[in-house]
């Protein structure tokens, strides 16, 4: 037998009898793993002359990257936005509730609040990597307050804000400490707005326009200063029209920076937006689709009234109101659902559905050389799909951290 | 024209000295003559299957054999289903390795499918074979999609339990490329020379790299590739002339002569030329196939269209004498049945 190279190595795992998503198509091909990191067996074979040392055989499953979310204010009766002593635990409930879904990594949001539930809330919110505990935090999304009054949709407007004054010093002085931050949403129509997208771009967090009136052209200047996602596409912003498309046009803009398109969220829980709108989004610009749930803390409750920032909300079904109106106030449709409702609805390739959940998050915050792909590399963060993308398993840095139950006899 | 090796007591050894075409293709299958010695009827001239196992009771018969079957596909199971049965005869362990050389390019890829299907199917493993591939491009990196490296890795090393120490391959990327030559003849030496080498045949006529021109008794070296083969082997690098690899490295034709038994896969008309040249006609250093009409044990595989430019006397004589040549893939030996076989053998000399 052949002994290894010096003191005892670390096993090398090889999923086998399985199709993955790898280079934009499903390939049938074999995982392998090693170090919660996704190998290259082929030099392993040639350079290391090794072979596998487990093998598990995946019953014909699709193994997908591990889904991104990232933009989820709760769950499982947590809300991410209330400044409680103990942030970090809900955050912990939640990472582990979502395993379930397919989720291996997200971002926590934050919806409109006051600078104390910031200052507060964001230091308790550490980026984290992922495990048995639970999915890995990727940082912080803050949605608002700086966003406008009309389209505050669920926002409280008492705590809604400004940087016409001091732009970024406005900013610090709201959110406290950035260090946590990985994403924030405003309205790019604010005065000083400009300095603000560059202030947050140059500290590597991404500006995401949304809660916003903006026409088209306050939109495109907004992403030449480096804004690079809209949050929840059509929702909270004005309607598409044919001589001002608004922030909708930016998805066919020719006047971004060169080399470079935006990304949009979309809610496809088949209630924030109907799936005609869902279709022409997708034909104009597929590489730019990022799902996300932008799930409430009702999200895995039942029908009744819940907690969302400082305001009530109600639950009935699939639908979340703000409670007495008719407001929609977030989805409670989990990330795999989402993925599904838009594979039917939009028709399109598996692939698609998938990258969408995945690929195109982890590209939208820089990290698509570890997350979001199956490439040689990769951290090997996946999850095991039977061919109606339901979720079989969930496995985070190789580690198996959840299974459905059918698949644990 | 002198014997091609020492005869063997209960097989006869037929040479004809006359000039004739046909005898100029090498000594006929000494079985048909029916002189096994578990036979009880007189011999005859009609191929009748005598024998469960050529194998076992004529180990040493030296003889040319040219398989025609009629569609690529067929070629490349009969190919696939006679290294299965070498490999399961030879009784492979941990202290007698089965030494295989392989090919690369598309010919092989049919019979390299039918051999995974086999290990798939638990009916062979390849645990205690060895493999020494014939040559690798010079330059290319080795995990480039059309290296052999790769080739062999996606066609048949992944699909397979054969340990990567097993493996051997030509490192193109070698500091010292005649060393890594010299070093690989050495493997085969050690390794104790190879059991059955199998290769295919280009357009010009060349086993392996040997091009045009090449000594027929050379061994392992570098060698720029001639224009011929930069032309065939454009369609995997995008069409593109200038990104083809221009040298590599290749086992000599003595090399492969060295092995025990050598068996070219040929098909598809784009060869038939060149089967013609390595057959029908003279051991010639142009078309370096040729050189394996002086080899004790060879087997060649072809389909129908590969044989277009051979005189139809010499198709007609080989295609007769399919009922014979298919006993050696038939019965299909199984590791799943070593016990079977053991008696099947040595009990029942005829099959069903």
């Amino acid at each position: 037998m052949r002994d290894g190279k010096g003191a005892s190595r670390a096993p090398v795992l090889r999923f086998t009898n399985c199709r993955i998503l790898r280079g934009r198509r499903l390939l049938r091909e074999d995982l392998w793993v090693r170090e919660g990191r996704i190998l290259d067996p082929e030099k392993l074979f040639f350079e290391e002359r090794l072979v596998a040392d487990q093998q598990r055989d995946c019953g014909g499953c699709l193994l997908a990257p591990g889904f991104i979310d990232v933009q989820i204010n709760g769950g499982f009766g947590v809300d991410f936005s209330q400044a409680t002593e103990d942030v970090g635990s809900g955050v912990a409930l939640v990472a582990q509730r979502i395993l379930s879904h397919g989720v291996t990594s997200f971002c926590p949001t934050l919806v409109t609040s006051p600078p104390e539930v910031y200052h507060k809330v964001l230091p308790q919110i550490p980026v984290k990597s992922g495990g048995p505990h639970g999915a890995g935090v990727l940082g912080v999304h803050l949605e608002g307050p700086f966003i406008s009054r009309e389209k505050r949709g669920a926002h409280p407007e008492a705590y809604l804000r400004s940087f016409e004054a001091n732009a970024f010093h406005d900013v610090l002085a709201t959110y406290g400490s950035l260090d946590n931050v990985r994403i924030v949403t405003l309205a790019p129509e604010l005065g000083r707005s400009h300095e603000v997208i560059r202030a947050l771009t140059a500290r590597g967090i991404c500006v995401s326009l949304g809660h916003s009136v903006a026409d088209l052209q306050v939109a495109e200047e907004a992403v030449q200063s480096g804004a690079t996602f809209i949050t929840h596409l059509f929702n909270a912003m004005l309607p598409f029209h044919h001589r001002d498309p608004g922030i909708v046009g930016l998805l066919t803009s020719d006047r971004l920076p060169p080399g470079r398109h935006i990304f949009y969220g979309m809610i496809s829980d088949g209630i924030h937006t109907n799936p005609a709108a869902l279709r022409i989004a997708h034909r104009a610009h597929p590489q730019g689709l990022v799902l996300v749930t932008d799930a409430v803390p009702a999200l895995g409750l039942g029908n009744g009234r819940h907690t969302l920032g400082q305001q009530e909300v109600e639950v009935d079904g699939l639908t979340a109101y703000v409670a007495g109106t008719k407001t929609l106030s977030g989805s409670i449709a989990p990330m795999d659902v989402c993925i599904r409702h838009f594979l039917q609805a939009t028709g399109c390739s598996v692939e698609s559905a998938l990258e969408a959940a995945s690929l195109h998050p982890a590209q939208l915050l820089g990290l698509e050389k570890l997350k979001g792909t199956l490439d040689f590399g990769a951290d090997a963060d996946f999850v095991m799909l039977d061919d109606s993308l339901h979720v079989q398993a969930t496995y985070i840095s190789g580690e198996l951290v959840w299974q459905a139950e059918e698949a644990r006899q | 024209m002198a014997a091609l090796g020492p005869a063997v007591s209960s097989c006869e050894l037929r040479v004809s000295a006359s000039s004739s075409r046909l005898s100029r293709l090498g000594t006929r299958c000494c079985c048909v003559r029916g002189a096994a010695p578990l036979s009880q009827t007189p011999a005859s001239l009609s191929p009748r299957p005598l024998l469960a196992s050529p194998f076992l009771t004529c180990p040493l018969q030296n003889t040319m054999k040219l398989i025609i079957l009629d569609h690529y596909s067929q070629a490349s199971e009969w190919a696939a289903k006679y290294i299965r049965n070498r490999i399961i005869q030879f009784h492979p362990g941990p202290d007698k390795y089965f030494t295989l050389g392989l090919p690369t390019g598309s010919t092989p890829l049919g019979c390299y499918k039918k051999l995974i299907e086999y290990y798939k199917n638990g009916d062979l493993s390849f645990k205690y074979v060895k493999t020494f591939n014939m040559d690798e491009y010079v330059g290319l990196p080795r995990e480039h999609p059309e290296s052999y490296h790769s080739f062999m890795w996606n066609n048949f090393f992944k699909h397979i339990d054969i340990h990567p120490e097993n493996t051997h391959i030509l490192d193109g990327n070698a500091a010292d490329l005649q060393a890594e030559c010299d070093a690989f003849e050495e493997k085969i030496q050690a390794a104790g020379g190879i059991e059955l080498f199998v290769g295919g045949i280009g357009p010009d006529g060349h086993i392996a790299f040997n091009e045009p021109g090449s000594s027929l008794v050379s061994r392992t070296r570098v060698k720029t590739l001639a224009m011929d083969t930069i032309l065939a082997n454009a369609r995997f690098f995008d069409g593109d002339l200038a990104k083809v690899p221009t040298m590599a490295l290749t086992v000599g034709v003595g090399t492969v002569m060295d092995a025990r038994e050598v068996m070219i896969l040929i098909t598809g008309a784009h060869k038939a030329f060149a089967l013609y040249k390595a057959i029908e006609e003279g051991v010639n250093h142009m078309w370096t196939v040729s050189a394996f009409q002086q080899h004790p044990r060879t087997v060649f595989v072809c389909d129908e269209d590969a044989t277009l430019e051979l005189k139809v006397k010499t198709v007609k004589y080989f295609k007769g004498l399919m009922l014979v040549h298919n006993k050696l893939v038939d019965p299909l030996y199984s590791i799943k049945e070593k016990e079977t076989e053991k008696s099947q053998s040595s009990k029942k000399p005829y099959s069903d």
